[in-house]
């Protein structure tokens, strides 16, 4: 049995103007120590499908299906139940380091605590494994710099103290949620590169949610592309980066700016994601998708199985074959 | 953080020198001085006493003996009580004011507090709806009806306080204005304390600390009690300053011996020395408090360092 087995599950948001549908029918199942991708615009339903397995969506947030880890529902479970398991079994870095580690309390605190609630090891032993964590995560003079405040870290820095506050209990599933994104590009690829070591000394399965391309196709054996709240895409990254079989898909790596690319405009997929309020009935990508008809519009597709021998699951009426010409295009 | 304090200590002594030529002049700029009276007084006896009190010099000289003497922390003989000086006056009154704003603020520091993180944290529910009610009441109605009011129910229908007056420190004396002034900071502390600490709690720090499994107490207690407390402080101060100024109000309407009484007869009285007097203390107080606010940020947030 899978790890974690994510069925059916999605999440709606009660607001002043009516229901709105963030995430609808996600599935997908995460094997141990492997790594899972999300990739998605912003808005897409990425983040909003792994808050909802923590337990952390908004107050007018509420989640339905299942999301099983070990066999058992993280959805319907109590808080105490879920207190036992996030943090300690399944744990989660966000995007923002800045925001996301809290200014009043020193690092030490912020770590130690984790170890003192699911360990019930005391504030010395907690702050020496503390410490060796953040060694771990390459932090000089971790020893003198864990009294430190959040603030006198800088931003790679505090990602790192969020992973290494992450790994405190050796967790089975870790989820990233766009971690790199409030970064330069040279921390990006130092905390890339560390969560890869990580993964393999600590044998942690990974989600990783992000936006960028390359970070799925250096990181995650399976790739999830995400639009409008619905999975456009689903298999192994080799086969979907190499052979993409969504229009979505296609258009996104259309969009992947060229080093050895001649000339100076950057393609981008016209028009602007969906508004959640209003989705189309059909294909959430119908309206900008340039294969779409009248039948995309109305009907929405299912996620079926590529063929071709490929891994690769995708929701789209048009055959593939239809779709390899203009892929071809892109790729001139 | 001391070389901080003494710095803003001496930063004072500008405003403290402004303040007090301002109330000055506008103080002899009032008609009327402090020896009229229905009864009128002899030419001889008026000028004998004017020179006394120096009020027959140009009102240069008069403004520098004055200082001349604060500087040598004697706030002056009272005009109209003329066997007290402004000292003894002010020594008399303070404890007054001191024990019913002072005790008052303490005790609604920690109900406001209390109430606004019940509020935070059931919020849209029963008690959340008493506690802005409260807050709204305290904040729409002015001390001089509630006074009233409180004195109308525990004094004169339950009849289990005395409507007013004061008796060496007795408990039952007490009671009702420290309820008034009371109630009325809860109102502030309580729906600020409320706002903050529902917005610390949807901050992404709390995001994470719910990510690791603590239990809502620590969330409250460890992880947004500090930053939910920035914004208290802030009115802390104002709200200190207040209470010794609406102690003019309170102290009138349960006929408390306070500074409230002394600077409003100093002020019918024109009692130069006292009220210039009062307002130099009320300016202290209002710079060590606001001193203490800025000291207590520092005690809470680690970013601010001195």
């Amino acid at each position: 049995m899978s790890l974690l087995q994510v069925k059916n599950l999605g999440v709606q948001f009660q607001t002043p103007d009516g229901y709105v549908y963030a995430v609808n029918g996600v599935n997908f199942e995460l094997e141990k120590g492997k790594t899972l991708g999300i990739v998605g615009e912003s808005g897409s339903g990425k983040s909003q499908s792994v808050l909802a397995m923590m337990g952390l969506l908004a107050k007018n947030g509420k989640a339905t299906g299942e999301a099983l880890y070990n066999g058992q529902n993280l959805l319907t479970m109590s808080p105490k139940q879920l207190n036992g398991i996030r943090g300690d079994r399944v744990s989660m870095i966000f995007q923002d380091p800045m925001t996301s580690l809290n200014p009043y309390l020193t690092v030490e605190r912020q770590m130690t605590e984790v170890l003192q609630l699911h360990k019930g090891m005391t504030r010395r032993e907690a702050k020496k494994r503390a410490i060796e964590l953040l060694e771990a995560v390459r932090i000089p003079e971790a020893a003198r710099r864990i009294d430190m405040y959040p603030h006198e870290f800088s931003g790679g820095m505090r990602q790192r103290v969020m992973i290494a506050m992450a790994l405190l209990c050796e967790p089975e599933v870790l989820i990233a949620d766009e971690p790199t994104t409030a970064l330069d590009v040279t921390v990006q690829a130092q905390i890339l590169s560390l969560l890869k070591d990580l993964q393999r000394d600590f044998g942690t399965a990974i989600i990783m949610i992000t936006h960028d391309l390359g970070v799925v196709a250096g990181l995650c054996e399976n790739v999830m592309v995400m639009y409008g709240g619905r999975v456009m895409e689903y298999g192994k990254s080799d086969d979907l980066f190499y052979h993409p079989t969504h229009p979505y898909t296609i258009g996104l790596l259309g969009a992947l700016p060229r080093l050895d690319h001649d000339g100076d405009t950057l393609v981008s997929i016209p028009g602007n994601p969906p508004n959640m309020a209003h989705m189309p009935k059909g294909c959430p990508f119908s309206e900008r998708c340039a294969h779409a008809n009248a039948h995309c519009a109305e009907v929405l597709p299912l996620l079926e199985a590529a063929g071709n021998h490929s891994s690769v699951l995708r929701a789209c009426h048009k055959p593939v074959a239809e779709l390899q010409i203009i892929k071809e295009k892109a790729h001139v | 953080m001391w070389s901080y304090a003494f710095r803003r200590v001496l930063m004072t002594i500008p405003t403290l020198l402004l303040v007090i030529t301002v109330c000055y002049l506008m103080l002899h700029a009032t008609p009327g001085g402090p020896f009229d009276s229905e009864r009128k007084i002899s030419a001889a006896v008026l000028a004998n006493l004017q020179a006394k009190y120096h009020l027959d010099l140009p009102l240069w000289q008069q403004y520098l003996y004055y200082l001349k003497s604060l500087l040598q922390g004697d706030l002056g003989a009272s005009f109209r009580y003329a066997d007290w000086s402004v000292n003894d006056l002010v020594a008399n009154a303070l404890p007054v004011s001191l024990a019913i704003g002072g005790g008052s603020l303490l005790l609604s520091v920690f109900i406001g507090v209390g109430l606004g993180i019940i509020a935070a944290l059931r919020q849209n529910s029963i008690v959340d709806y008493l506690v802005m009610l409260i807050g709204n009441l305290g904040s729409a109605f002015p001390s001089f009806i509630i006074g009233p009011v409180l004195i109308m129910i525990f004094a004169i229908w339950l009849k289990v306080s005395p409507a007013g007056g004061w008796n060496d420190f007795q408990i039952s004396y007490m009671v009702l204005p420290m309820a008034l002034l009371t109630f009325i900071n809860i109102s502030t502390i309580g729906r600020v304390m409320r706002g903050s600490l529902i917005e610390v709690l949807n901050s992404n720090f709390i995001r994470t600390a719910k990510a690791k499994g603590l239990p809502m107490s620590t969330i409250v207690f460890r992880h947004s009690l500090k930053p939910a407390l920035m914004p208290v402080v802030s009115v802390l101060g104002p709200l200190a300053i207040s209470s010794i100024t609406s102690a003019v109000v309170t102290e009138s309407v349960f006929s408390l011996p306070g500074l409230g009484k002394l600077i409003v007869n100093g002020a019918a009285n024109r009692d130069y020395t006292l009220v210039l007097g009062l307002v130099v203390l009320v300016t202290v107080v209002a710079v060590v408090l606001n001193l203490l606010v800025d000291l207590a940020y520092a005690l809470l947030d680690p970013k601010i360092r001195y």
